[in-house]
């Protein structure tokens, strides 16, 4: 007698648990918040199963970001999940250490997922979009803004080179410019020596050369 | 000693020693040479194939029916555009002078001809450096890992994107907020954008410094600018085949449609087409040939260039088109995926279990088994034709559709950094054309004093072109270059090119401009030629005219502005232009031909003032011979 009163007080004190806690756990509760992962669509090949290890690493996952959000000592026991499918989702509520028939509310829940997404993310090689909590977004990420923009350097860069080239191609246009003057100038008196020369050879007709080809008789030239 | 001829005052006509060397110097300095023929070449196809080449052949290929659409374009080829080529070359090398020189020297009353090619290469080179300038900006931004068109910028208190980012696309939002910063219609003018007035300046450095020393640092440059594109080209090409979707687009793009060859428009867009392609009636052609040595063979140079320039349009349209197959596949397959992701959640199947592959069985299943469920998931209509038709031309190609498929290919920067060089490159050899149109005439005319150096005069030209181009750098700007571009650069142009196949066919002469031939390629032009010259060009050219004032004329100019206030925002409201702004598109229509009628009239005025006896217009008369003539008839 006193055994089968023993043993249905341990019965009840083993499922009683999971009866309050399946109990607690209702999907499109105010408190509870669903998960769906993509495991195959995010590592392919080296997709893993998801099993009862895998189930045990989110529940230590949440109630690590739990633990830093809210600073209370959240224990495994704590995060419930319920209603698991094929897809691989399932809803999940937490409760409070401190009296464990009470639920912690969803806003509380979705800050810490917030704060600590990329340490969950990281835990199961997943990503924002694969590791999907349905109705909490994710931040975006802060863009990264350098001092200078990059396209001013390479702009700098390009009209440098620009310039450079226009002063140089001027300055060797001037260059050549100026020894084509200097060039012209030494040309020059060179012609006008000789010009002189011949006028003075032809000034005195007596030191010319007679042409005897054209003689006096011919004055006209033959049609 | 005295000679025996008798002296028939020669001494007097003759220059002396000094002025005969003055003389020869001044030729062999004044007119530039080609350093070999290959760089004549060069420059001709590189002013030739340009911007359109990439983005407006491939298009129009697309919408009239691919394959179909090259009957019309062939056609237009042989019939016009050769013929129109030929002779500009032609002219321009006989007659050894720019575009206004030429048409002075033709008939003094056709000098409007060469004034209003030299407005139309002053209007057309503002606003086209306009997009080089904006391909500058791409490629400043192609060094960037992400490229910055590939996210949105978050909001102020990060909580989501911009508003108007997320109502389009990244790339939308790149091209018109951060790039144009476009105002929403016209006549918001915006202030300007330092950035685009830094790009700009860039831009006209750029061909400043390809223009210092004249043709001898334009043909250099040539080198590089004119074949440049083709090497792009090919690796283009290349990767495209091997994309995933390449074969589609391909396949869209020369599948033909004979039906569509009934459509007038397609042939009016057609010969259209083939005429703003070749460049003709710019005046560069003309300046460029007039480098040239005389005795140069310009039928074969002018059948070569105008080849090469189709044979460019189809060859860009490969690669052009395996990118947009694999865009459309890319949207296709995201399209997809997306109904995927749906149906697996709804329905909690396994991760993976629906796959693109089995997709269209599973979508018919369930549709069967349960079709109120999946009617209301509100599931997206995926289908490849709707992202094939989602194509583009002009900048829409460039900078919109092509950046967005660059993102998606690996290593995208490289390919980003490519295409917008190549661009650039075909603009500015397209752009020497345009300057050379506006700097031979102003050397030829010798407005110039001889002491201002021609590096100062080059300088001037592009700092007064810069400044002006500057409307283009405001809010409103790019509202500016749709007007320049289409009604600066299509029906004067069509004007200019009737009055120059009549000037030299029917005022010339048929018969001299055979000779010029004959003297310059030793072989007279044969029957197709002058067949062409005399009545089909002329004629194709009247009728292109025609119908396309009349096809503009019917509906009220409208445009697509950008407006994120527009309820239907991101499609773009369309609106008419206000009325100032059509009164300046009639002026751009009008001023550049008005001189030719106006150069006419004043100088058919002044030649009836100045002289009692009628002038004779024709240019082979010469005074000089006429009074020898006479004695000899009288003397013998």
């Amino acid at each position: 007698m006193l055994k089968r009163i023993f043993l249905v007080i341990c019965f009840l004190v083993i499922c009683l648990p999971s009866a309050l806690a399946a109990q607690l756990c209702i999907p499109n509760a105010p408190e509870a918040c669903q998960v769906r992962l993509s495991i195959k669509t995010a590592l392919g090949e080296k997709a893993y199963e998801w099993n009862e290890h895998e189930k045990f690493l989110f529940r230590a996952a949440m109630a690590f970001a739990m633990r830093k959000h809210k600073e209370q000592e959240f224990s495994l026991s704590d995060i419930i999940l319920c209603n698991e499918t094929v897809r691989v989702s399932f809803w999940f509520v937490v409760t409070s250490p401190l009296n464990p028939s009470v639920l912690v509310e969803r806003k509380d829940i979705e800050k810490a997922v917030s704060k600590f997404r990329h340490r969950i993310n990281g835990a199961f090689l997943l990503s924002d979009t694969t590791l999907e909590f349905v109705n909490i977004y994710p931040t975006l990420a802060a863009p990264v803004v350098p001092n200078t923009p990059p396209w001013l350097i390479v702009f700098g860069v390009v009209i440098g080179l620009i310039g450079a080239g226009i002063v140089f191609l001027l300055t060797s246009t001037i260059v050549q410019k100026r020894r084509k003057k200097q060039q012209k100038a030494e040309e020059g008196d060179e012609d006008i020596e000789e010009l002189e020369a011949k006028t003075v050879e032809n000034g005195s007709t007596s030191e010319g050369v007679y042409n005897t080809t054209f003689s006096d008789d011919d004055r006209f030239t033959q049609m | 000693m005295k000679l025996g001829f008798p002296n028939l005052g020669l001494d007097e006509q003759n220059p002396d020693y000094k002025e005969l060397e003055r003389m020869e110097q001044e030729e062999v300095a004044e007119r530039p040479k080609w350093d070999n023929k290959f760089q004549y070449l060069l420059t001709c196809i590189g002013f030739a194939v340009g911007l359109g080449n990439v983005w407006r052949f491939p298009y129009l290929c697309q919408i009239y029916g691919g394959g179909a659409f090259l009957i019309p374009y062939l056609i237009a080829l042989v019939f016009e555009g050769l013929p129109l080529l030929y002779l500009e070359l032609a002219i321009g090398q006989r007659l050894r002078m720019g575009s206004i020189g030429v048409w002075n020297s033709i008939s003094p009353l056709l000098g409007g001809v060469g004034i209003s090619s030299m407005l139309v290469s002053f209007l057309v080179g503002m606003f086209y450096n306009t997009i080089l300038a904006w391909v500058l900006w791409y490629f400043f931004h192609s060094f960037q890992n992400p490229l910055p068109w590939s996210t949105c910028p978050v909001n102020e208190n990060q909580t989501g994107y911009n508003r108007e980012c997320e109502k389009s696309t990244p790339v939308n939002y790149f091209w018109y907020r951060e790039t144009l910063n476009i105002t929403p219609d016209i006549e918001a003018s915006g202030c300007l954008q330092w950035w685009m007035v830094v790009c700009l300046a860039t831009a006209w450095s750029v061909v400043f410094i390809c223009f210092i020393r004249g043709i001898a640092s334009m043909g250099k440059a040539v080198y590089v600018t004119a074949t440049f594109p083709y090497l792009v080209l090919t690796i283009f090409l290349v990767q495209a085949l091997t994309l995933p979707g390449a074969t589609d687009g391909l396949t869209y793009l020369f599948t033909p449609d004979w039906e569509i060859l009934k459509n007038p428009q397609v042939w009016l867009d057609a010969a259209t087409q083939i005429f703003f392609s070749l460049s003709v009636a710019f005046g560069g052609l003309i300046a460029f040939s007039s480098y040239n040595a005389e005795r140069n063979d310009c039928e074969r140079d002018a059948i070569l260039v105008g080849v090469i320039n189709s044979a460019t349009s189809l060859y860009a349209s490969i690669p052009i088109f395996s990118i947009l197959g694999f865009k459309a596949t890319n949207g296709f397959n995201a399209c997809r995926q997306e109904n995927i992701l749906t149906l697996t959640n709804h329905f909690e199947f396994s991760d993976q279990n629906i796959t693109l592959e089995n997709y269209d069985h599973w979508f018919q299943f369930l549709n069967h088994r349960n079709p109120d469920v999946v009617s209301n998931l509100s599931l997206r209509d995926c289908v490849l034709k709707t992202f094939l038709d989602q194509s583009a031309s002009g900048t829409g190609l460039a900078f919109i559709v092509f950046t967005e498929a660059v993102l998606e290919m690996p290593g995208s920067q490289i390919w980003a950094i490519l295409f917008f060089v190549m661009l650039f490159s075909l603009g500015l050899s397209s752009m020497f054309g345009n300057i050379e149109g506006i700097l031979t005439p102003i050397s030829d005319l010798k407005l110039i004093p001889k002491w201002i150096p021609n590096e100062l005069v080059t300088g001037i030209i592009c700092s007064i072109c810069f400044l002006l181009a500057l409307i283009f750098a405001q809010g409103s700007g790019n509202y500016w270059v749709e007007v320049f571009n289409s009604y600066v650069g299509s029906v004067p142009l069509l004007i200019i090119a009737f009055f120059e196949i009549i000037g030299v066919i029917y005022v010339h002469g048929m018969k001299n401009f055979s000779e010029d031939i004959y003297f310059m390629t030793g072989r007279r032009p044969n029957i197709f030629w002058k067949a062409c010259w005399m009545v089909i060009s002329p004629l194709m050219l009247l009728v292109v005219l025609v119908a396309y004032v009349v096809v503009q004329a019917q509906t009220y100019p409208t445009y697509h502005t950008w407006n994120p206030d527009y309820d239907q925002f991101p499609k773009t409201e369309v609106k008419s232009y206000p009325d100032w702004v059509f009164a300046i598109i009639v002026l751009l229509c009008v001023v550049p031909v008005v001189s030719i009628p106006l150069v006419a009239l004043y100088k058919l005025i002044r030649s009836r003032t100045t002289s009692s006896t009628q002038v004779e217009l024709n240019p082979y008369w010469n005074e000089g011979f006429e009074v020898e003539v006479r004695s000899v008839l009288t003397s013998s």
